[in-house]
């Protein structure tokens, strides 16, 4: 009440901005120790013994006591997960268990990854420039007309692209393209030391691939936010004040429908990761997410462990970076509850 | 039709209905009518469709139609299976959060949190690496996956029933905590609880589908429709219909039990928004 105590109660107040920010990077901080607590029981604890794992059955007791040493096996638990994670901070990624199994000395996993990671960054980059402006584009055409015979189209496409796993898009592409028409080829193998983008029809199909299985889910949470933005009033009145059409639904409607709409955008591109695993694997694309499926089969768990993790580290950045980006687009979440 | 089936009054919900049953009915009783032995070569392997064999044998010399009919079964069991088991985890987690109002409820769901932080088939993945390929593994894992968010349900609707009249009176007669949940909170939030669970199962069967195309769910020679795209993907110029006849029954599956949960959500005057679906092939 006392209109002096005022100033100084603001003072000691954290900025809303920066308490949320704050908040986001602990939760996120949170995450990936959880994560890789999963990771490290999932790779180390579960197996038993690892060492045996990786060599398969028929191994001598002295080859699993050597690879156990090379694994640091014998070290208690505790050490082995903090000096797993020291490492990958410092960005030591271990070493690949296979490598170690059949007498390497060192089979350091980034020289494996080094490739891979470029291959599936230029795969995501390029399904998510497409991505991005075609669900706001369909999603925002699906709005305009709702209930119209386009924005049928568009959610019936949609609602059958969702329901459908990667690999039966891909195989059905594959079909139609590769053993119909034949004009793209039906595998996306790239030399090693090559760049995908050397030859890029190459591409054409993984990244259909992708953006049918992510694109549905992004065009209906941008129709969905664009139909409750254009009853609004304030685009209402921007109507009756006589602006065109064209320039009330980007300048008025869209900037406000955006904003639940980069959560979706940030969501799929998480999804992308998933789907680029499965689609990398579908196309032979040598990429992290099909080294990572081969290192599941072959039991590699120094590779399994460091790429897990990370994967997890980009899909909680992800997932951090859109919170940011609403904090810039909605102007309300800058102010004190 | 009234009541609880008017969503099939509408076209989405008859066209998904009837596909589902089809699916289904093929999945579990085709088996009956395959004209061939799945797992036993029975001419020229990669043979186009001809009279004797409708869509052709598979890489091995087996036949097409005869695994498709055979296929069908492991992946809609296993997904049921799972994501019953992932019910199971979640409704007990859930009903624990909403009723005892003990420190537990904030523990429990900070750690909901932050399984959902972790993404679906990366857990899959990292789970079958140490653990090694299997239908248990399989099973429990997609269990796993889907129980943070189900307990996260369960957990919202115990909170709200939880403060009615006629469960405060039974706590009122002495009534043990175990009855209570049981006999006044469960019936109450089973409608709620279970809105969603078709599309949980869908999720289950993108997701189980997926890990069995990538060779790490069941194992060869075993007949399932995933299996088969991957077994036969090599040889997709010679004999397309050994990939595209299983890729078209699970598209089959998941869009019409994708049309029926559209159907249901607008009947229920929601707007239906197919988040778990996808998130699933994370």
């Amino acid at each position: 009440m006392t209109t002096v105590a005022e100033p100084r109660a603001a003072d000691r107040e954290v900025s809303p901005v920066l308490a949320f920010v704050g908040r986001r990077l602990l939760g996120a901080a949170v995450s990936l120790l959880v994560a890789s607590v999963l990771i490290f029981i999932g790779t180390s604890v579960l197996p038993g013994n690892a060492a045996s794992v990786v060599l398969g059955r028929g191994a001598t007791p002295a080859a699993v006591q050597k690879l156990e040493k090379q694994m640091h096996l014998n070290k208690p638990l505790t050490t082995q997960y903090t000096n797993w994670l020291g490492g990958f901070v410092h960005g030591d990624l271990g070493d690949s268990s296979i490598g170690l199994a059949q007498g390497q000395k060192h089979a350091p996993v980034w020289a494996l990854i080094s490739d891979p990671v470029k291959n599936s960054l230029i795969l995501a980059l390029i399904t998510a420039l497409f991505m991005i402006p075609l669900s706001l584009g369909l999603g925002a055409i699906a709005a305009v007309y709702a209930g119209r015979p386009a924005d049928h189209a568009i959610s019936i496409m949609s609602l059958a692209a969702i329901a459908l796993p990667e690999f039966v898009i891909g195989s059905l592409l594959v079909g139609v393209f590769f053993v119909w028409l034949d004009v793209l080829p039906p595998v996306a193998i790239i030399p090693p030391g090559q760049s995908p983008l050397s030859d890029p029809t190459k591409l054409i199909l993984p990244v259909a691939t992708l953006l049918l299985a992510s694109l549905a889910a992004g065009i209906r949470m941008v129709r969905a936010g664009m139909v409750e933005t254009l009853q609004a009033e304030y685009v209402m009145a921007a109507r009756l004040n006589g602006l065109s059409e064209r320039w009330v639904l980007w300048r008025y409607a869209m900037r406000n429908a955006l904003a639940p709409s980069v959560q979706v955008l940030a969501q799929n591109l998480q999804w992308l990761i998933g789907g680029i695993i499965i689609t990398e694997t579908v196309f032979a694309y040598p990429g992290l997410g099909s080294l990572l499926v081969t290192a599941v089969g072959n039991r590699d768990l120094g590779v399994v462990q460091s790429v897990a993790m990370l994967i997890a580290v980009v899909y909680v950045m992800l997932n951090l970076v859109a919170d940011l980006i609403v904090l810039l687009l909605v102007p309300k979440l800058r102010e004190p509850a | 039709m009234t009541g609880r089936l008017r969503f099939m009054r509408s076209f989405s919900g008859a066209v998904g209905v009837t596909i589902v049953v089809f699916v289904v009915a093929v999945a579990i009783f085709g088996r009956y009518f395959a004209p061939y032995d799945p797992n036993v070569p029975v001419t020229a392997p990669l043979s186009p469709p001809s009279s004797h064999y409708w869509l052709g044998t598979d890489f091995l010399g087996r036949d097409v139609f005869s695994r498709l009919l055979y296929g069908g079964r492991s992946v809609i069991t296993l997904a049921a299976l799972a994501t019953g088991l992932g019910y199971l985890i979640g409704m007990s987690v859930g009903l624990v959060a909403g009723f005892s109002r003990s420190r537990i409820d904030p523990v429990l769901m900070r750690s909901v949190d932050v399984m959902l932080a972790f993404p679906p088939l990366l857990f899959l993945l990292v789970l079958i690496s140490g653990a090694g390929t299997g239908v248990q593994v399989l099973v429990i894992g997609v269990a796993v996956i889907q129980a943070p968010g189900i307990s996260r349900i369960v957990r919202t609707a115990t909170l709200e029933v939880s403060v009615r009249g006629y469960v405060e009176a039974a706590i009122a007669r002495g009534e043990r905590s175990y009855a209570v949940i049981v006999r006044e909170v469960l019936p109450n939030i089973m409608a709620p609880v279970l809105v969603d669970s078709g599309l949980r199962f869908t999720y289950s069967i993108l997701i189980i589908a997926s890990v069995n195309f990538l060779g790490l769910g069941l194992q060869p020679p075993a007949s399932d429709w995933a299996l088969m795209i991957s077994d036969n993907r090599q040889y997709i110029a010679i004999q397309a219909w050994a990939v595209l006849a299983p890729a078209a029954m699970i598209a089959l599956l998941t869009i019409g039990i994708n049309l029926t949960g559209d159907a249901i959500a607008r009947s229920l005057g929601r707007s239906y928004v197919p988040k778990t679906a996808r998130s699933a092939v994370i």
